[in-house]
């Protein structure tokens, strides 16, 4: 028993030892921020809006929430989204930094509100007004759909076309390279900002992949127009998972201003099952042994039940007489 | 020349023992290798130790198989590589990463249990002093290898650490420079911290660990009570059949099934971490690849240092360099800085036993502050503490000669 009392007191040191050095050293170090639940109401733009921005965010977020108790009608909207195709569409061009996605499962990833204030304005809805500053140099690569499609109606027309008819099954992967990776390269998924890495052919004679590097040349330059556009290149994603954790990536992919204030990346507006299948892929480029842990854990925990046991039986057997 | 037996079968007992003198080798070395009796799972430490040591080395050869030392292909040769593309890659890293923290819990366990029991008394100081090279030894291990990875903590650990060699106002950049092979961490600083790590540094280890078990051989191992009783009558009892009034047991195989018994669960735990909880040993920020042009928001060693780097950040530049030293050394002091002649469990030594557990909390508490970001009160907590910690070590001879014969 006096074993067991000394193992006590080592043990609750040991654990007192943890809780300061990780859970409560990493709640002083980073302020925990909580989510909004992948509402897209503005919310937390309104309160996070300096005092002559609250105005424009509360009108902002207030009209959205008008346009989205309208009833959309799909069929009309596919007529207006003809105007929207010629950017969104496969093997668009990069445009004042950023290539335009297509949109192929828009209406199963992204939110309703969202999107409708997405078309309503760009900046606004992903919260990044900040990079565009009235009578300033830059605009919204977005921003022409504020002239293109401004009455209510048409909005809520198109959001309804998005989704009714691109939405669909999405796999992870799918989901990931829709949402992030246009400014996001995920090597360890083989993808680079211009989606899939191609397979390529080297020159049996030279040993040279002309391929590869005509590839690579054509990311490097996307790469470089991203980093003019938002005044760095977006990290790479391959163990974002690991890097951050799961709550920051949620709370940070929702609102990306709530936990870096002041940064370039504009919210993405997914939807909770386009968040979870970002995280999906995220979590298997980054943590891929999850699975594999999970299977052979439970035998090397049992192999040492079963040596302790006979471990112990053995040591009663040797101390026998002895005391 | 000795005698050898022309009959004697090639690797038959008597053969080897000819040669090697196999049997009594063992004698010596397990079978009557006594230990004292009253002694509780703590006795243990050592072998579990020998073990992790096992554990680190063994997963260390199999990373080492696939790791390339070379600033741009470090990072993703563990994350990718051996975290995807190698089989049981991943069971490898995270038994070497929960290895290299968990040995340092192990080994402060055994340095206050040493302290608490008083076993690093006149005779047994070299156990200790042995066992403190070990402690530098590691830790020059720990660091090593956490640059290895090159995320950026690797790299801004680096260039923390080693602009500690700049000697504050002596500005000795020179030496820095010589330390890193560069201006900053780069290509020469990975080689060199590679090298140390798989070759220099483990090899010491090796050597010093055959000095500290062959420390303990002649004052033999403290016990619970501190009792100081005549080894070879109680082997003479043992051997005779007394096992019960002995005092002693022989190493092997008594001895160890008690070792054995206690690394199955020292196991258990050991491999819960590895599968179920592996993160308190993998930092993240060291997920992000070195930047020498991003410094992260918090750089701070892993948890096995934060006292010590709690002890040199309260200070001004030059009084923290003298303090840090001053923590790094003074351990090794210890059997000449008690100077009670008494070999006792703490509880039994008065101040001293209010000195030990003063020390512990201490060292916690440094810890602590060592981690969180040093503003507002967390720094006057660390400030406070760092001098406590300093003023302890002063007092320890004085209220050491003042403790009655026990």
């Amino acid at each position: 028993m006096k074993e067991l009392k000394i193992f006590g007191i080592v043990a609750v040191f040991t654990l007192i030892l943890y809780w300061g050095v990780e859970p409560f050293a990493h709640s002083q170090m980073h302020k925990h921020v909580e989510g909004h639940g992948l509402v897209y109401d503005g919310k937390a733009d309104i309160k996070e809006a300096s005092k002559d921005r609250k105005e424009i965010e509360k009108k902002f977020w207030n009209d959205v929430a008008q346009i989205s108790k309208l009833k959309g009608d799909p069929v009309a909207g596919e007529a207006t989204f003809a105007m929207c195709a010629g950017c969104h569409m496969k093997g668009a061009a990069n445009m004042g930094g950023v290539t335009p996605p297509s949109l192929d499962h828009a209406g199963a990833i992204y939110d309703k509100n969202f999107l409708i204030a997405l078309i309503k304005d760009p900046a606004l809805a992903t919260n990044v007004a900040h990079k565009y500053p009235v009578g300033g140099t830059i605009a919204h690569p977005m921003g022409p759909v504020m002239t293109m499609v401004t009455a209510p109606q048409d909005i809520a027309n198109v959001v309804a076309y998005l989704k009714a008819k691109k939405a669909g099954e999405v796999t992870p992967k799918e989901a990931y390279i829709e949402a992030c990776s246009r400014c996001h390269a995920n090597r360890y998924g083989h993808l680079t900002q211009l989606g899939e890495i191609p397979k390529t052919k080297s020159n049996i004679k030279t040993g040279q992949d002309i391929g590869a590097l005509k590839y690579k040349e054509k990311v490097a330059e996307e790469q470089a127009s991203l980093a003019e556009y938002l005044g760095t290149l977006p990290p790479d994603l391959s163990i974002m998972i690991r890097a951050r954790n799961e709550h920051f990536m949620h709370v940070f992919v929702e609102n990306p201003q709530s936990e870096l204030p002041g940064t370039a990346m504009p919210r993405t507006g997914l939807d909770k099952e386009g968040m979870e299948k970002v995280m999906a892929y995220l979590e298997k480029t980054g943590d891929p042994s999850k699975p594999k842990r999970e299977a052979v854990g439970p035998w090397v925990l049992l192999f040492f039940f079963i040596f302790s046991i006979l471990a112990y039986l053995w040591k009663k057997s040797m101390w026998k007489g002895h005391h | 020349m000795a005698h050898f037996d022309e009959n004697a079968k090639p690797f038959s007992h008597k053969w080897m023992n000819e040669r090697l003198a196999v049997d009594t080798l063992k004698r010596v070395l397990s079978t009557e290798y006594w230990i004292p009796k009253n002694i509780n799972f703590l006795w243990a430490m050592g072998m579990v130790l020998a073990a992790t040591f096992g554990v680190l080395l063994i997963s260390g050869i199999f990373l080492l198989m696939y790791y390339q030392p070379n600033t741009h292909l470090a990072f993703d040769s563990v994350n990718y590589t051996i975290m995807s593309e190698v089989g049981y890659g991943w069971l490898w890293r995270h038994v070497h990463a929960v290895g290299a923290s968990v040995v340092f819990l192990i080994i402060y366990i055994h340095m206050f249990t040493g302290i608490y029991y008083g076993s690093y008394k006149r005779g047994r100081e070299l156990i200790w002093l042995s066992g403190m090279l070990l402690f530098v030894l590691f830790s020059a291990e720990a660091f090593s290898g956490y640059m290895l990875p090159w995320g950026q903590m690797s790299y801004w650990a680096g260039m923390v650490i080693t602009n500690l060699f700049s000697g504050g106002s002596l500005h000795a950049n020179g030496l820095v420079e010589w330390i890193r092979g560069d201006y900053v961490p780069g290509q020469a600083f990975l080689n060199r911290f590679f090298m140390l790590h798989v070759l220099l540094v483990p090899l010491a280890i090796i050597g010093v660990i055959v000095l500290h078990f062959g420390t303990l051989r002649i004052p033999h191992v403290n016990n619970q009570e501190g009792e100081e009783f005549d080894f070879e009558e109680s082997a003479e009892m043992y051997k005779a059949g007394d096992v019960k009034h002995s005092k002693v047991i022989p190493f092997s195989p008594v001895f160890l099934s008690k070792d054995i018994f206690v690394m199955g669960i020292y196991f258990i735990i050991f491999f819960y971490l590895v599968f179920y909880h592996f993160e308190f040993a993998m930092d993240p920020v060291n997920f992000d690849p070195a930047n020498g042009l991003k410094t992260p928001t918090h750089i701070y060693p892993e948890w096995y240092f934060l006292w010590s780097y709690e002890i040199l950040r309260p200070f001004s530049t030059n009084v923290g360099l003298i303090a840090f030293a001053f923590a790094q050394m003074i351990f090794f002091f210890l059997p000449f800085l008690d100077r009670s002649p008494n070999v006792a469990p703490a509880k039994r030594r008065g101040l001293f036993n209010l000195w030990f557990w003063a020390l512990l909390i201490d060292m916690i508490v440094l810890t602590f502050m060592g981690k969180l970001p040093p503003e507002g009160i967390w720094s006057t907590v660390g400030f406070v503490a760092a001098l406590t910690f300093i003023g302890l070590w002063i007092l320890l001879p004085i209220i050491t000669i003042k403790e009655k014969k026990l």
